[in-house]
């Protein structure tokens, strides 16, 4: 099988795997890295949304062809100690209701406010758009949003 | 506040110990009402203890650090953290230093170790509090002794004990004086008016592992030698497997074993008639392989000839068989009061709808999975169940194996709503790793999770209504279901009691498609016929739709028929309040509202949709939702399950649809089956009704008016009656009138 350098969280790793392997299940199976979640396996869901050179992508949809020699950060190395913005204000306004895929919400929410830091609400909308909650929190994901925003300032 | 609880024995719920390492243990029933049960054992350090009397326990070392063991399966309702509040409150502990663990099963003999029905604060409540009083009261004598004052002359203020003379002492620096004290008779328990913990807001004890990606769930348990399996299913409800050749399969990489199970699955449906429908009777064929991906992948190399064993049954025939019951006299009677016959003949109006839901998946965000091994010595499952007790024991009785040796840990879960009651998946996974002999975990894909599902059936209701001088004199509802009927009180929820002539009739039609609970169970589309229906009956009669409820209410005596819990006060006061909040009849002409008030998991809502039009089409802008739940535990865990439950509710009836064809569900992934989004997530606003009654549910019962509230906005906008879910199936009908759309 062909082997695949990538930089995860800041760490090289080196990884065996045959080349139509999801990069979702490298992360969980291969890297013991489980934050990234398994929704839907089809890029619908974004419970595995993680970024690649600093873009939200959906793991579960890119082969590690696609990212060889790329840079990729999931949930776990979002920040050192959990406090990014973003992770501060899901406790802040304690978001979660069975929690399986705020780590995918977190990371579309991270990569978006990095691209527009000042956002209305409907932007707010529109870019948490793609990412399911079947809970429903979705009134929590957009205040949580906007107080990240305006602690990321 | 103060209980003598005559009616139960204190030592039937409540024992205590003192730890080998320091500090007490006080274990107790959470659900002592129940049977009493012999075998419990706590996951951590308990084990050497001679306690097994328990389902949860109060850890206090001498440091005076306080854990408290959470038994009920914690499926995103928050109970991990709301259950251990309540403890905590009577304890007298600051919440803030009391750590949280999921606590396990053991095999044999729990009583409501369940996540379903939103009962577990309202059955725990008692016991909860009077465990957290009971310790406190034993570490207050402890300390009262070693000054030798009297209990009374002391006070408590988290986790330190105060004399008269101001001296001082910690919960850790008597606890092993504690220990050794017996279980008090009589505990005082608080005033609502005094609670610091209960009613304040508590974030989710598990924040920052969720926030930070930790292990949590069952799809993320791993452990070393640990194999993946993946299963091959009938592609459509009524085929039968019949041969298969995995010779391309077992050459691919990573690909250990291929193998059919369901021998013993059929053995166990043999002895226990009640599970024949959690699945089917196939065979199935196991792909056994070193990853999740490389499991799944071999999947689709397998080449399967299937047969059909039975009729692969369509919507079609679903809707003209349901239909047919409706026309029919083929129904069981659940309730009848008067004659609705013969009030009928004698009304002056009659009306008469029918309404139609469609089957729905569970659509949990974390597939079905479950992590089991299986040695001589003994079998370990662990995963997400909202049932551990009734799925240790079906996995024990399938392998033959005795309750004790099954060993049960439960993991936080991504999604229930009724999906993880049925432990089909862990017996799945307990067959399979008895095949394999290593351990093993079985995931489902997402399609595994949508073709072969336990779905909420089908159901349509038609309601017919007669009204003499002004007066609704007659009632009769029919339920035409698909496997089975409404059970338990539903019968008796509003408007029975109210109407003289009442009846509740219903029938079923057995289906090889399998069918079970989803979240609030039969009252999630009930509730939207009823309240659609009362709104049309309140036009036909020209009277308020919102006086129709209230006079109706008003004959309500739930005194004389013990089978009505609801409360007309309660429910009258969720009225009162929901009209003042939402600004009912005062909102702008171009906003349109729709009114419900509902009754169910012993919890009164009422609900009123704002309704605005957009580019010509109506849109949910805003839902405000009153719930009386008695004594709200924790509000910021509270309102995170009304707005979900609401959402839910929205979601489910604007665009939730399962449909089969010749067997087959017609969407099996999110690409062509609609959950709610965020752009069409109304706002929603919650109120809450301040009493000290006894907490209730609150999982379920802010889901079913959501519907009714919607479908009776958009009539209010539209001027379109919607009589069929999910309503954006029918886009026409969710247009502005024409004349909306000059003006």
């Amino acid at each position: 099988m062909p082997t695949y350098q990538i930089k995860v969280n800041g760490a090289s790793k080196t990884v065996d795997v045959s080349e139509d392997t999801p990069v979702l299940w490298v992360l969980r199976d291969h890297l013991d890295l489980v934050g990234t979640k398994y929704g839907c396996g089809i890029g619908q869901c974004g419970a595995c949304t993680i970024h690649v050179d600093g873009t939200a992508m959906r793991s579960c949809s890119m082969t590690m062809t696609q990212i060889d020699g790329k840079s990729i950060t999931t949930i776990e190395g979002l920040s050192e100690n959990g406090d990014h913005p973003v992770q501060q204000a899901w406790k802040e306004v304690d978001v979660p209701q069975c929690g399986y895929c705020q780590a995918g919400q977190i990371m579309t929410a991270s990569a978006f406010l990095a691209q527009n830091p000042n956002p209305s609400e409907e932007e707010v909308k529109n870019a948490m758009h793609g990412n399911i909650c079947r809970c429903a929190s979705y009134t929590r994901i957009k205040k949580a949003v906007m107080i990240a925003a305006e602690n990321m300032e | 506040m103060s209980t003598n609880n005559k009616n139960l024995s204190r030592r039937a719920f409540l024992r205590n110990s003192s730890l080998a390492g320091g500090g007490m243990l006080i274990g107790f029933n959470l659900f002592q009402a129940c049977k009493p049960k012999v075998i419990s054992e706590p996951a951590i350090d308990l084990a050497s203890l001679d306690y097994k009397d328990f389902n949860a326990f109060i850890k206090i070392a001498d440091n005076g650090a306080v854990t408290i063991f959470s038994p009920n399966p914690e499926v995103g309702q928050g109970v991990k953290t709301s259950m251990p509040m309540i403890v905590a409150e009577e304890l007298d502990v600051a919440w803030k230093n009391v750590h949280v663990e999921q606590g396990i099963l053991d095999t044999e003999n729990y009583t409501r170790q369940v996540a379903g029905g939103s009962q577990s604060i309202r059955f725990g409540w008692d016991a909860l509090r009077q465990t957290g009083a009971a310790a406190k009261q034993m570490l207050v004598s402890a300390a009262a002794a070693r000054w030798g004052v009297d209990p009374s002359e002391c006070t408590v203020s988290e986790g330190v004990i105060t004399n008269a003379a101001g001296e001082t002492l910690g919960y850790g620096d008597v606890v092993n004086d504690a220990a050794q004290l017996e279980v008090p008779e009589d505990i005082k328990l608080k005033s609502p008016k005094d609670y610091k913990i209960i009613g304040k807001d508590a974030a989710n004890v598990d924040i920052d592992e969720i926030i930070t990606g930790k292990p949590l769930y069952g799809l993320d348990y791993k452990e070393e030698g640990m194999v993946y399996a993946a299963v091959v299913r009938p592609p459509a409800f009524g085929h039968k497997l019949v041969s298969y050749d995995a010779t391309e399969a077992k050459a691919m990489p990573g690909v250990m074993d291929v193998f059919t199970i369901g021998e013993k699955l059929r053995a166990l449906k043999e002895e226990v008639p009640r599970i024949t429908n959690i699945t089917s009777d196939s065979d199935k064929i196991v792909v056994i392989a070193g990853s999740t991906w490389e499991a799944l992948k071999a999947k689709e190399a397998i080449k399967v000839e299937w047969e059909e064993a039975s009729k692969a049954e369509s919507t079609a025939d679903h809707d003209k068989i349901l239909m047919d019951l409706l026309d029919g006299n083929k129904f069981e009677t659940q309730r009848a009061d008067g004659n609705v016959k013969k009030a009928f003949a004698e009304a002056d109006q009659i009306l008469e709808r029918t309404y139609e839901s469609p089957f729905l998946p569970h659509s949990c965000m974390e597939p079905m999975n479950f992590f089991a091994a299986v040695t001589d010595e003994k079998v370990r499952l662990i995963g997400p169940i909202q049932t551990p007790e009734g799925t240790a024991g079906f996995v024990a009785q399938m392998l033959g194996r005795d309750p004790k040796d099954i060993h049960l840990e439960m993991t936080r879960i991504g999604g229930g709503f009724g999906r993880r009651l049925y432990g089909d998946f862990a017996i799945e996974a307990a067959e399979i790793a008895d095949k394999v002999r290593k351990p093993v975990k079985l995931v489902f894909s997402k399609e595994d999770d949508m073709e072969d599902g336990i779905y909420r059936m089908a159901i349509k209701y038609r309601i017919k209504a007669g009204v003499k001088d002004g007066k609704v004199i007659a009632y009769h509802l029919k339920e035409a279901a698909v496997n089975s009927n409404m059970y338990g009180l539903i019968p008796n929820f509003f408007p029975a009691g109210a109407i003289e002539n009442y009846q509740v009739d219903t029938a079923s039609y057995n289906s090889n498609i399998t069918t079970g609970a989803w979240r609030a169970p039969y009252t999630n589309f009930l509730a939207y016929a009823e309240q659609s229906f009362f709104d049309e009956l309140a036009e036909m009669m020209e009277v308020d739709k919102i006086q129709l409820r209230l006079d109706l209410l008003d004959k309500v005596k739930p005194e004389e028929d013990e089978r009505i819990q609801y409360s007309p006060e309660r429910m009258k006061e969720v009225i009162r309040v929901a009209v003042e909040k939402s600004g009912w009849g005062k909102k702008p002409d171009n906003v349109y509202q729709g009114f419900v008030n509902y009754y169910c998991h012993n919890t009164h809502v009422a609900e009123v949709a704002d309704v605005e039009i957009e580019n010509g089409e109506a849109v949910v802008k805003k839902i405000t939702c009153v719930v009386d739940c008695g004594i709200v535990v924790n509000p910021l865990g509270a309102m995170n399950q009304i707005e979900g439950g609401v959402l839910d509710g929205v979601g489910h009836s604007m665009y939730g649809e399962l449909s089969f064809e010749n067997g087959r569900p017609t969407a099996t992934n999110y690409d062509k089956y609609r959950l709610l989004r965020m752009r069409e997530a109304p706002e929603v606003v919650t109120y809450f009704i301040e009493n000290e009654h006894s907490p209730t549910g609150l999982g379920e019962p802010t889901l079913p008016p959501a519907g009714g509230a919607i479908a009776n906005a958009f009539k209010a906008a539209t001027g379109n009656r919607l009589y069929k879910q999910p309503f954006a199936n029918t886009p026409e009908l969710l247009k502005a009138p024409v004349k909306e759309i000059i003006g």
